[in-house]
């Protein structure tokens, strides 16, 4: 607990310093929801059906930059090594870097949220629903993207093979997430938790298998 | 005699390159023993397996009592490695770099601060990003971070270069130091009237083995008889 406490105050502290997720990722994000309130046009009402869907795919987007920055700076000068001689548990540092992946996601969510009630003329009526959904479908990402983000850093050509490894992988989330937000929207009928504990299991799955395959990925490193 | 370091035909292949090709040594507790040869010998790779980070693909490897055979990670806390590489996050200040190297060690902060001061990294740079330094200060933090883990075998792969010579002279004063407190240091050198002013033995390393022990200075057993 302790050591992954370490590895995450670091990450926040390491992304606080260099400013690459409020300088470059969040105004990415928010370009790309405002280009699809341009491209769909409000008054047809297309924009309205397909919100939490472009939602979902704007943090998948996000997601990929941010977890090739929290890799990339590993895979620099050696760190890779120190931190296998720092004799940390390879499942505390996994823990470490998903708790500050979840962290940094979560806060372009909520501003990316802020933006699509805003652009969209969207409501968030289930709130609870929402941040569940929110809450667990970032830790699925955050747990499959730190596994995808340690294999792609040793890669050459691992920034550009990171959205080709992760994106289907994610493809579950995004549609339990969407399904999931659309109720909290009111778009669809029905109860919205059942979605949230789909979403659960996956998340579940990853952070499990993660735990479990960052060991080895550290040692191939 | 306990060896800190014992290798029997000690063979790495990184891919299918025998980067070491059944090395045999022994070193020590408290002794200082220079890795002598061309670039490409293997010196670096030596030093790597010594830290568990390079595997053993054949043969006995033995540091610090561990197997590193079965067990290559189970010594990684204990040994100290200043690589080519810094080992430094160039995002985080000197202080924030060190601090977070010696806690993940198990160390104090206040060890961290201790090896600063020792390596003589001045106050004035300690909250700059490790990006707005130069080499040789680099270098400096990077020994410090080492430093703060109290490792019991230190491994240093070329530990003068781009050091001034005040910071030269500092490292081989914390070399002497680690020895006089039972601290074994196996380093890589191409600067070798100075190490081997440091050096207790000398021990030349070509084409991935050992070749030759140099006995101009202490043999192992005179080491572990003066310790």
């Amino acid at each position: 607990m302790h050591e992954a406490l370490l590895v995450m105050k670091k990450d926040l502290r390491l992304e606080w310093r260099s400013k690459v997720g409020i300088g470059q990722v969040l105004p990415f994000s928010l370009l790309v929801v405002l280009l699809f309130a341009f491209a769909l046009d409000p008054e047809r009402g297309v924009l309205e059906r397909v919100t939490s869907g472009l939602f979902w795919v704007v943090v998948l987007f996000s997601s990929v930059l941010t977890i090739e920055r929290a890799f990339s700076v590993e895979a620099n000068d050696g760190i890779f090594d120190a931190l296998r001689l720092s004799g940390m548990a390879p499942a505390a540092i996994y823990a470490g870097k998903v708790a500050a992946l979840t962290v940094q996601l979560l806060a372009i969510e909520a501003v990316l949220a802020v933006a699509v009630a805003v652009f969209y003329d969207t409501t968030f009526r289930g709130p609870v629903l929402t941040i569940g959904v929110a809450v667990i479908a970032t830790l699925g990402i955050a747990g499959a993207g730190a596994v995808y983000g340690a294999i792609a850093a040793k890669l050459r050509s691992g920034s550009t093979l990171l959205p080709l490894l992760l994106l289907p992988l994610l493809a579950p989330v995004l549609i339990c997430a969407t399904r999931g937000f659309e109720v909290a929207l009111g778009r669809e009928a029905g109860p919205g938790w059942p979605w949230a504990a789909l979403l659960g299991i996956f998340s579940a799955v990853y952070l499990t298998l993660g735990a479990l395959l960052f060991r080895p990925l550290l040692e191939d490193a | 005699m306990e060896h800190a370091v014992h290798l029997r035909d000690a063979v790495t292949l990184l891919g299918r390159f025998p980067a070491l090709a059944g090395v045999d040594l022994d070193v020590a507790r408290g002794e200082v023993v220079l890795l002598r040869g061309p670039n490409g010998a293997g010196k670096t790779t030596l030093l790597r397996l010594c830290a568990g980070l390079a595997p053993v693909s054949s043969g006995v490897a033995e540091v610090l009592g561990v197997d590193l055979v079965a067990h290559r990670a189970g010594v990684r806390r204990r040994v100290g490695l200043l690589g080519h590489a810094t080992f430094l996050y160039e995002d985080l200040s000197v202080v924030e770099n060190v601090d977070f190297w010696a806690r993940a060690a198990g160390a104090e902060v206040a060890d961290g601060r201790r090896a600063l001061d020792r390596l003589a990294v001045a106050t004035r740079l300690h909250d700059l990003p490790v990006h707005a330094l130069s080499a040789g200060q680099r270098r400096r933090v990077s020994f410090a971070a080492m430093l703060a883990r109290r490792p019991e075998l230190w491994l240093l792969d070329e530990p003068h270069a781009g050091l001034d010579a005040n910071g030269r002279d500092i490292v081989d004063d914390l070399v002497r130091e680690a020895a006089s407190v039972g601290a074994t240091v196996l380093f890589a050198s191409h600067e070798l009237d100075r190490a081997g002013d440091v050096a207790d033995r000398t021990v030349d390393v070509i084409g991935g083995t050992v070749v030759t022990h140099d006995d101009g200075h202490l043999s192992p057993d005179e080491v572990a008889s003066r310790a």
